[in-house]
């Protein structure tokens, strides 16, 4: 053992064994570091790391609820969430696509376009999540698809809800569901929360208006997911809540047979119950599909409504502004008569037209209507009456009175498409025109042209507050039970018929609030509305209903578009012969039935020509409708009275 | 004590048997079972590739073990510079006939298996080294002239894997080869010098850098700078080892691995998967299982006679240690991703391979602790 060397060798052994100690206590060091570090990460923050392993693991998933019916006044449902049929595809799952494609093609009515678009959405896509290959089959193409299903790997039939209109009719009110735009998450606080993709909200109307109640809450799924976002299992489910339904006021029968009424025409017609503010119905013409906006539109169909020059996608009812014409004169008589300007039985000679501040004032009838008192003047609409009111009046006066009855301001609460149209005054046009009021323009606005804006549903709110004697109303469209002071103040005074109340009283016991200083006024105008619709002479006589029961007063209108030039008006140019776009509004404003009035209507006929030609014909039609269904309509109403 | 007989080094059999050192080899056997465990726990919990050719590979090389452990120790000894210069004429052939896989040429296709030459470097670097030094005096080990034949086997693989690229193994490699040059009496102002040189070269060895590199140490620096890119595997293991807790999420219940947040968790990351598993009494027991290793490892050292065994006892021990060390430091969040497997637990042939010819060698040691090399 003892080699040369060997003392060599032991000195090298010890240096060794001397340095190998150095190592082993710096492994040592070492080791009680990573055991350190292993109590800090699994012992001190274990907490926090077992909340982001969680929070790596599961990913929650927003499930659409179904969104609240829309009804009308006897409970059929205008605006529904149905099922649907639709077919998706989820691509891992399918063993050949081009081959399923081909086999899809032969049982669906697919295009080339669509299955090369389809192809482009799967290599953008994860294989694991769906494209949808059709929105909404038909249920004889579903089950087509289901009996053949066993050869269509990776296809998924799925029944879903979706938003269904059973017909065009409520269109404009209702308004339409659209998938949620970037936009709408960033002004729509509600939807912060419940946005969930692919999701519809209300885009306009009624479905915009009720949007936050009617959507309903959002339920989730949870599910494990890989690091690739694959869902591996369900956790959890909450289905979430349907959104609330609502019941409106509307009545979908009436809706239809205007809508029909109106086909072809650029047209509003609203009616309203006179006592409570009920919108019976309203109706814009022409019409839009509301479904096709549901699965996204079609861009041929968009085209075609952005084209069309009567404006389909406009509700001309809440957000058409319109001079009202002469439906003002109703407005205008009474203002008179309230600021104690005229007597009923004060008289104008018209000569078809008058002279002031050196321009002329035509009357519509060239050659005049001789003598004319305020029962006359309303009757045959003359002009002349109305210019001289208006200038004795003054527009400050008018615009007060047009105010107090509702024109000039939104009359419903919360719809994005109203607009609030304008009642002139001297101070308004200094505001927003920057001028002096003319003379001239009062006299204009005593006839409700010039500066004059009005909506159809303005103007039907105003018939409404003068056949109902004069008292303020709130036009309403969702029934919610109340609205009925002005029903109860009337049964009151039919069974006591023999101690009539001081209006002081009326106002402090049924809350009502009265527009009128002497009801005498109210009914002045109302018997001039009738002997204009039910007397010869009246501009609207032809078209009268002569059954009491139906039996309605009303005023016609027309709102200029182009002033008539003098050498037109010397030929007597007729409305008919002018270019469509030069012609005037038709406009017809009527209660019914003027012995115990319920309903008012407003009609207006875009470049219709004259009110009592275009749009008197229609308010007939619907007034005996509506009428024919009162009965109906009543003990519905009163049912409600007593559930609330 | 037992001179006589072990002069003739003419061991019986049974002699043999009786000098294994049974708590290494019950140790290693243990630790095999433990990442096959992990392993079935990659596969989802099912006997798939990764696991049927671990457990092939580990019983296949354990076996292998055993046979070296047997074969004299003075065989390992006389053979040390053939072992090394073949071991860096295949990291030559790399760089010729190499498989290049996600960037780097690391790999020979032997038909039966992808054998990475880099890891077996890790063993022949050190037998050549202990070898030389064994055989040099002591007086002349700190002459310039002793100095220059290791540097040259220490720097010619380092370049070569570094080049591959391969980062993380060329800096194994070089802790193995410095801790034999250390263990044996170099003088420290040496390692010193190198280490000032090493610091004055870094910017020009930063420039060669790939972007991955660069992005990976930066991203060690402050993992959140990128969560979802560079950081994004750091994040997620101490994540996974953060939720394991004291207790760990149970057997097949890793949800970091199960779900895919963990990245390469059949090999640099399998301690992740099994702290994630068996939490932190989990971790303590591999982290002990290691220590036994090296702790027997080293009083093999102490117990054999050459310098030669000594010497590469306590280096192999040390570069045991090391590649431990840096793997657990790096998937703990406290080193930069460089790469490295953990001997044993981690999915690879060569590694495995490595490792077990390396403690074959340890245990050849043992058995023959008396018999001198030369």
């Amino acid at each position: 053992m003892l080699s040369p060397g060997s003392g060599n060798t032991v000195i090298k052994s010890k240096l060794i064994s001397r340095r190998m100690f150095l190592l082993t206590a710096a492994k040592a060091v070492v080791m009680v570091g990573l055991v350190g570090r292993l109590i800090s990460l699994q012992i001190n923050q274990a907490t926090k790391y077992k909340s982001l392993s969680d929070k790596n693991r599961f990913r929650e998933w927003k499930l659409a609820p179904e969104r609240g019916a829309i009804k009308d006044f006897f409970d059929t449902k205008i605006a529904s969430s149905e099922p649907l049929y639709q077919l998706h595809l989820v691509p891992e799952n399918a063993k050949d696509l081009d081959n399923l494609f081909v086999r899809l093609k032969a049982i669906l009515n697919i295009t080339d376009r669509k299955v090369s678009y389809l192809k482009r959405v799967i290599k953008k896509q994860k294989p694991w999540e769906p494209v949808i290959v059709s929105e909404n089959l038909d249920w004889s193409d579903f089950s087509r698809i289901n009996l053949f299903l066993h050869e269509l790997e990776g296809v998924e039939p799925i029944v879903s809800v979706a938003r269904t209109y059973p017909d065009n009719s409520s269109a404009h009110i209702l308004g339409y569901v659209s998938q949620i735009s970037a936009k709408d998450l960033q002004t729509k606080k509600y939807l912060q929360e419940l946005a969930v993709p692919g999701m519809a909200i209300g885009k306009t109307g009624l479905e915009r208006k009720l949007d936050e109640k009617i959507i309903g809450k959002v339920g989730y799924q949870r599910y494990e997911v890989n690091a690739f976002g694959k869902r591996i299992r369900e956790i959890k489910i909450d289905e979430g809540q349907a959104g609330k339904s609502f019941k409106t006021t509307l009545d979908y029968e009436i809706q239809k047979y205007t809508n029909k009424l109106l086909k072809d025409k650029a047209a509003a017609v609203c009616v309203m119950d006179v006592y409570n503010g009920d919108i019976v119905s309203l109706v814009s013409s022409p019409t839009f599909e509301p479904n096709e906006f549901v699965h996204g539109l079609d861009k041929a169909y968009w085209n075609s409504l952005i084209k069309n020059e009567k404006k389909p996608l406009a509700n001309k009812a809440l957000s058409g502004l319109y001079p009202p014409g002469s439906t003002i004169k109703t407005l205008v008589a009474l203002s008179a008569l309230e600021n104690k300007i005229i007597r009923p039985l004060d008289t104008f000679r018209c000569k078809g037209k008058i002279e002031l501040y050196g321009e002329k004032f035509h009357c519509w009838e060239k050659d005049g209507h001789g003598i004319v008192n305020l029962r006359r003047g309303i009757q045959r609409s003359c002009d002349v009456y109305f210019y001289e009111v208006a200038r004795k009046l003054g527009v400050d006066r008018l615009s007060e009175t047009a105010k107090r009855f509702g024109l000039g301001k939104k009359v419903l609460d919360d719809f994005i498409e109203e607009r609030s149209g304008v009642v002139p005054n001297t101070k308004w046009k200094k505001k927003f025109i920057g001028q002096n009021w003319y003379l001239g323009e009062t006299l204009h606005s005593g006839i409700g042209q010039g500066y004059f804006q009005s909506t159809p549903l303005q103007l039907c709110l105003m018939t409404a507050q003068i056949a109902n004697g004069g008292f303020e109303i709130k036009p309403r469209i969702i029934v919610d039970g109340k609205n009925d002071n002005l029903r109860n103040y009337l049964k009151h005074k039919n069974e006591n018929p023999n101690e009539p109340l001081p209006t002081d009283l009326l106002v402090s016991n049924f809350d009502l609030k009265p527009l009128f200083k002497n009801q005498e006024h109210i009914n002045l105008i109302k018997d001039a509305m009738f002997s204009s619709s039910n007397e010869p002479g009246g501009t609207s006589y032809r078209h009268r209903l002569e059954n009491p029961k139906y039996t309605f007063a009303g005023k016609t209108g027309s709102s200029q578009i182009k002033r008539f030039t003098e050498a037109q008006r010397e030929a007597e140019v007729k409305q008919e012969s002018l270019p469509y776009k030069d012609r005037d509004h038709a406009l017809f404003v009527a209660f019914a039935p003027y012995k115990n009035p319920q309903y008012a209507i407003s009609v207006l006929v875009e470049h219709g020509g004259s009110g009592g030609k275009t749009a008197a014909p229609i308010a007939k039609k619907v007034i005996k409708k509506v009428l024919e269904r009162h009965e109906l309509r009543r003990s519905v109403n009163n049912k409600i009275g007593e559930s609330v | 004590m037992l001179q006589p007989r072990s002069i003739h080094s003419s061991l019986s059999f049974k002699d043999k048997l009786f000098s294994i050192d049974y708590v290494l080899v019950f140790s290693i056997f243990i630790l095999g079972l433990v990442s096959i465990l992990a392993m079935y726990s990659t596969d989802g919990g099912e006997f798939k590739y990764h696991t049927n050719s671990h457990i092939l590979r580990f019983f296949v090389f354990f076996g292998m073990f055993l046979f070296i452990s047997f074969v004299q120790i003075r065989f390992w000894h006389s053979t040390s510079y053939l072992i090394y210069i073949l071991f860096f004429l295949l990291l030559l052939g790399v760089k010729y006939f190499g498989l290049t896989s996600s960037g780097s040429k690391r790999w020979l296709d032997l038909y039966f298996m992808n054998l990475q030459p880099s890891e077996l470097m890790k063993i022949g670097l050190i037998m050549f080294l202990a070898k030389y030094y064994h055989r040099i005096s002591i007086e002349n080990i700190n002459h310039l002239r002793f100095l220059f034949l290791p540097i040259v086997v220490l720097i010619a693989p380092i370049i070569l894997v570094a080049t591959q690229p391969d980062l993380g193994t060329a800096l194994l490699i070089a802790a193995g080869g410095l801790t034999v040059t250390w263990l044996a009496g170099v003088r420290i102002k040496f390692f010193a010098f190198s280490g000032l040189a090493f610091l004055a070269l870094l910017p020009i060895a930063i420039s060669f850098l790939k972007p991955y590199q660069k992005s990976r140490i930066l991203t060690f620096l402050n993992p959140e700078r990128d969560p979802l890119g560079a950081g994004y595997q750091i994040i997620q293991s101490k994540i996974a080892i953060g939720s394991g807790g004291l207790f760990g999420k149970g057997f097949l219940q890793g949800s970091q691995s199960y779900l895919d947040y963990l990245p390469e968790k059949h090999t640099d990351f399998i301690f992740t998967l099994f702290s994630e598993e068996f939490g932190f009494f989990g971790s303590l027991f591999i982290l002990l299982l290691y220590a036994v290793i090296v702790w027997r490892i080293v009083k093999i050292g102490n117990l054999t006679r050459s310098n030669f065994g000594k010497l590469y006892c306590y280096s192999f021990a040390t570069a045991f240690f090391i590649y431990v060390v840096v793997n657990m430091m790096m998937v703990l969040g406290l080193l930069p991703i460089v790469g490295s497997p953990l001997p044993i637990m981690s999915y690879g042939g060569s590694s495995m391979m490595a490792i077990m010819l390396g403690l074959g060698i340890v245990m050849s040691c043992k058995v023959y602790k008396d018999t001198p090399v030369n």
